[in-house]
């Protein structure tokens, strides 16, 4: 979905790119919370990985593609304030060093595919979190859908966009049905790919999981009452 | 009962990172993705401006003066992820609390 120069103009583009740097300021001091020695690895990898996954991307309809955008993933992994800013670094590589994604798009770019999908993977994570049982083997599930939404809300975004500065006249249903119908299908390989990375790493080591801490620290509770008990 | 360290899932992560970068990127599909297909059908596309990095030695996911396709995308692939991994690594551990000295 990395939108190119020239789709947006200039003052949408300067609009986006204000909110980009806003939006990686605030994940510059929300990251401090969610990184320690443990943990900051860990952020280099995943955003390694999502880069990696970019460059795959896996077929959806008749001529037409798709790839992860790993916002969620990232979200999951290693909290969303950390994932901004992995995803964040991963644009800048892409346009500047592979001139994907537009220099000027940057901004929408970061937008699009890193906050909004990291904010919207992680509030519909938590809020399964909340009302699913905790339980860890749900994390991957919950995941999955987290994913799943992220990506058709990311590109309803663009056609809100596009809609305020698109450089050419398309009629606005046209432009929402045809953006939002692909991205669901997208956003099914989106939800396979997260599930698939989320619970790879949990059936290894689920304390390196960000979004499995809570379920964990659950676990770990009860464990000791046992001891305890038996003691 | 911590049956594999930290090192080898970082090690795991990666080396499926390089994989997916420097080998299977080669199969991936190269249809439009879901954006630009739209931009096709709906003429957004006529509007997309030239890349200002487009002469770049990695543009377009491919190292410039390799003939070979498959060694030009996956040496770009991997170059890519070291690029990210150093980055958003070196960024992490500067924004990381650190222990206290004591």
């Amino acid at each position: 979905m990395h939108v190119p120069d020239g789709f947006l103009d200039a003052p949408t583009s300067v609009a986006t790119g204000a909110a980009a740097v806003a939006c990686v300021g605030v994940a510059l001091v929300g990251a401090r919370r969610e990184l320690d020695d443990k943990t900051a690895p860990m952020a280099g990898l995943v955003a390694a990985f999502v880069f990696a996954t970019q460059m795959i991307n896996f077929p959806v309809a008749s001529g037409t593609s798709g790839h992860l955008l790993g916002g969620a993933l990232a979200a999951i992994l290693v909290g969303p304030f950390t994932a901004v800013l992995c995803m964040s670094v991963v644009f800048l590589v892409q346009s500047l060093l592979f001139a994907d994604g537009g220099i000027t798009a940057l901004g929408t770019n970061i937008m699009l595919m890193g906050v909004t999908t990291v904010v919207v993977g992680w509030l519909v994570f938590r809020g399964l979190q909340v009302v699913l049982p905790k339980r860890l083997t749900l994390v991957p599930f919950c995941a999955g859908a987290a994913a799943l939404l992220s990506v058709p809300v990311a590109a309803t975004l663009f056609v809100v966009l596009y809609e305020i500065g698109g450089t050419a006249d398309i009629p606005l249903d046209h432009l929402a049905t045809a953006m939002i119908g692909v991205h669901v299908l997208i956003g099914i390989g989106e939800a396979v790919i997260t599930f698939l990375a989320v619970a790879s790493i949990i059936a290894v080591r689920p304390d390196l999981v960000y979004g499995a801490r809570r379920v964990l620290a659950r676990r770990e509770l009860e464990v000791r009452t046992s001891t305890g008990a038996a003691a | 009962m911590r049956a594999v360290s930290t090192k080898w899932v970082a090690l795991g992560i990666l080396v499926v990172a390089l994989l997916l970068a420097g080998v299977v990127s080669y199969y991936a599909s190269s249809a439009p993705d879901g954006l630009n297909r739209v931009a096709q059908d709906t003429g957004i596309s006529r509007t997309e401006k030239q890349h200002a990095a487009a002469d770049g030695p990695l543009a377009g996911y491919s190292a410039k003066d390799v003939d070979n396709q498959r060694l030009s995308g996956g040496l770009a692939g991997v170059a890519g992820v070291v690029v990210v991994l150093v980055l958003a690594g070196g960024l992490a551990l500067v924004v990381r609390r650190r222990k206290p000295v004591s």
